[in-house]
């Protein structure tokens, strides 16, 4: 006799998936897995993006170029920025907690195309490791992650094309991705739930991934049309044969001015929601949120070119370039203030969460400031490709997308492992991070407005003070992995058990085990329509908030 | 004896569509990558109007473009379309074989757009290294080129899938040929474009 099972019961499926440590390494469509297969996979090209880093700045702890040969230097600087920007943050912003969380935060047992999301993720290591490989067979792109023709052009191809390559996978990945995101928070949501009940980071990630999937497809039709340049010598870009370089910096800025919120969008969602939890306060402004980030995304499109003003762009252009460009501080003031607001009276726990989140409040404002610095035409005139946009550009991305990885990895510890990270590790771990990144970078705005530029192994004797006082910043930001590693291995073994819900917190996540099981609720997913409802009469309690409750107060 | 038959990936998908009323999102899913693939070729676009607008052709360059081949290029492939819009209706009135009949039209109408496009290629006085719009010329119309062999590779599968008796793709399940027409259609309205940009500007 033969039983054919009901399709609710997914037995089947979670007996071919293999269980324990080996799911991990295995083709699995569990979007947990998922999830953290992105974060350690970032994690592991962020320590070899950070050695990088160490050899730049060892380089450069000293005016002369002496630890290693300039096309070396070269290499390793565009190793650096590609590693860094492809494979560690937006692989972990976006691929890592979105994957984790968004089906939760949308009630779904997965994500929309659960092997789709096997598939982006199963990009990345091959696309890394032969970015990094080529470094040993032939030697890596010498170009800088933005691969300016002619330079790019004219540098060794092999090591250009095989970068090339795997940027395009990983924007494939990144594209899949997106796609993914926005079919599960636009059709997945359980039935009930409004898109204007959706926590912050969903909106995030819509955000996030409309620009994922307008913008870098440019991109990859601009490496194509490069590596022509390269392989088979036509001229889009190059000038010797008729080509116009400039409409590559265009096209390259129109992925990659986006690609920093693609970077930073994400990183403000997740703030978003850890800020309520350990203030035990509602996020203040939740509607402003949304719209601020629908803001950013319609104008992220269109001041690419501000990155141009030294390109012989034409004065309506930076005109109108330095116009949307400011414009982008109003929404991000907003997010900024609606921050402050959310912890102004609230019950802080100053744990290691909240110190790297606010951490991150802190050093994106002072980016955020150069930023606005930058957009104005005479100012980007003189700093331009100078030390200052270096500091400016990692204030954005270090200070704010890495500072927030770390918050949530704090935050979500206890629910990826049902163990908690030590807190004393952790303070030390962010005071050693947020001084060495501030000593390391804070000097950089000086080394620019007096004239270093960026992208170099040798410089004037007179900066080597300064250089020196930023190396050893680096070295600090270097050390603070050290504690954070620790951290994270000695608390899988031994770290104290955390319960379900340590936070004592109401988005979805928590209303189940941690680690959750591989449906994510063994019943119906909670219907949570309040998802920051805290503090207002008394101690939540998370059966009164969830099912449909409204005793929260209003969030708007 | 209780034997538990073994569910299959495909027959999981196609169970839970039928009973579970979960929607299928997988036409949203293609729709989204049209979007993305659409941008390629706005960047295309993009740059070749900058190149027309910004860089003149170096001396003793060629760049001439004939009208009456791609003029009928683009007729194959509008019918095409129509052929293949044909074959879905005639699906969902569940007479496969008429679908499979228009089906093989619209996958010969590709062939023959792509053969057309070999005989243009092969007339033209200009090669792809030869000056900055031959080459834009020859790599965007050859990115199209290749979706349309992608294309026409997915209508052949399909028409494939739709055979009587055996074929899993019938009238509850249209996904397939669905998704083969979104793209097929979304090709021509590309080719579209690229004919008024590239041929009639």
């Amino acid at each position: 006799m033969t039983i054919s099972i009901p399709p609710t019961s997914k037995q089947p499926q979670e007996s071919i998936q293999p269980r324990g440590w080996l799911r991990y390494f295995s083709f699995s469509l569990d979007h947990k897995v998922i999830g953290l297969q992105y974060l350690v996979c970032g994690f592991i090209f962020y320590l070899v993006g950070g050695a990088l880093a160490g050899a730049i700045r060892i380089e450069l702890a000293s005016p002369i170029s002496d630890f290693m040969p300039r096309d070396v230097y070269n290499q390793v600087l565009t190793l650096h920025g590609t590693i860094m920007i492809f494979l560690w943050i937006v692989p972990v912003v976006n691929g890592a907690f979105g994957n984790y969380l968004i089906p939760f935060y949308v009630g779904a047992r997965d994500m929309a195309f659960p092997r789709l999301n096997a598939v982006a993720f199963w990009l990345i290591p091959p696309a890394g490791l032969m970015l990094i490989s080529s470094y040993f067979i032939t030697g890596s792109a010498q170009s800088g992650w933005t691969a300016y023709p002619p330079l790019s052009i004219s540098t060794p191809a092999a090591g250009q094309i095989i970068w090339i390559l795997s940027v395009l996978l990983l924007g494939g990945s990144s594209i899949f991705g997106g796609i993914n995101f926005i079919a599960t928070i636009l059709k997945l949501r359980r039935p009930g739930l409004l898109l204007m009940q959706l926590p912050m980071y969903c909106w995030a990630m819509l955000g996030t991934s409309i620009l994922v999937v307008l913008s870098t497809p440019v991109l990859a039709g601009t490496l194509i049309l490069l590596s022509f340049d390269i392989v088979a010598h036509t001229g889009f870009f190059n000038p010797v044969l008729g080509g116009n370089v400039i409409v590559y910096q265009h096209l390259f800025w129109f992925y990659s001015h986006p690609a920093v919120y693609i970077m930073v969008l994400p990183a403000f969602g997740l703030v978003s929601e850890i800020l309520p939890v350990h203030c035990r306060k509602p996020l203040f402004g939740y509607v402003t949120m949304v719209y601020s980030i629908m803001a950013i995304v319609g104008l992220g499109l269109v001041v690419w070119a501000h990155h141009m003003f030294t390109s012989g762009t034409p004065p309506w252009m930076r005109l109108f370039f330095t116009i949307a460009t400011s414009f982008i501080a109003v929404p991000t003031g907003i997010k900024f203030f609606n921050w402050v607001a959310t912890l102004w009276g609230g019950r802080i726990s100053l744990n290691s969460a909240v110190l790297f989140s606010c951490g991150f409040i802190v050093n994106f404002v002072l980016g955020g400031i150069t930023g606005v610095a930058l957009a104005q035409v005479p100012f980007d005139v003189h700093v331009h490709d100078t030390y200052f946009v270096v500091a400016h550009f990692h204030y954005i991305v270090y200070g704010g997308s890495v500072f927030v990885i770390f918050s949530s990895v704090y935050h979500w510890y206890p629910k990826f492992t049902g163990r908690m990270l030590n807190e004393n590790l952790g303070r030390f771990h962010f005071f050693l991070t947020f001084v060495g990144f501030n000593l390391c970078f804070a000097p950089q705005h000086w080394l620019g407005l007096n004239g270093m530029p960026r992208r170099v192994a040798e410089y004037d004797p007179q900066f080597t003070f300064v250089n020196q006082l930023s190396s050893v910043g680096a070295l600090l930001m270097a050390l603070s992995t050290l504690p954070f590693l620790f951290n994270i291995i000695n608390s899988i073994l031994r770290g104290k058990v955390s319960g379900d819900n340590p936070w004592n917190a109401l988005t979805p996540e928590w209303l189940t085990s941690s680690p959750p099981p591989v449906e994510n609720w063994l019943g119906d997913p909670p219907l949570v329509t309040e998802p920051y409802g805290y503090g207002i009469t008394k101690e939540p309690n998370v059966e009164d908030l969830t099912e449909g409750d409204n005793t929260g107060a209003s969030t708007k | 004896m209780t034997t538990i038959s073994p569910i299959t990936e495909n027959q999981e998908i196609e169970e839970s569509s039928e009973h579970l009323d979960h929607h299928d999102y997988r036409l949203f899913g293609l729709g989204a990558f049209l979007i993305a693939d659409g941008m390629t070729f706005a960047g295309f676009f993009a740059a070749y109007l900058t190149f027309k607008a910004v860089n003149p052709l170096l001396p003793d360059s060629i760049y001439e473009l004939e009208l009456a081949l791609p003029t009928l290029n683009t007729i194959l492939l509008l019918v095409s379309s129509a052929t293949f819009h044909r074959a879905g209706k005639a699906l969902k009135s569940d007479q496969a074989r008429l679908c499979q009949r228009w089906l093989l039209v619209t996958a010969l109408l590709g062939l023959a757009f792509l053969a057309s496009q070999m005989i243009e290629y092969f007339s033209l006085p200009f090669g792809l290294t030869d000056n900055l719009y031959a080459s834009t010329f020859y790599a965007v119309t050859g990115f199209h080129g290749l979706h349309v062999t992608l294309g026409t590779f997915m209508i052949f599968i399909v028409w494939w899938q739709t055979r009587i008796p055996g074929g899993r793709v019938k009238k509850e399940n249209m996904f397939p040929l669905e998704a083969a027409e979104l793209y097929w259609h979304f090709v021509d309205g590309i080719w579209v474009i690229l004919f008024i940009i590239f041929y009639l500007l």
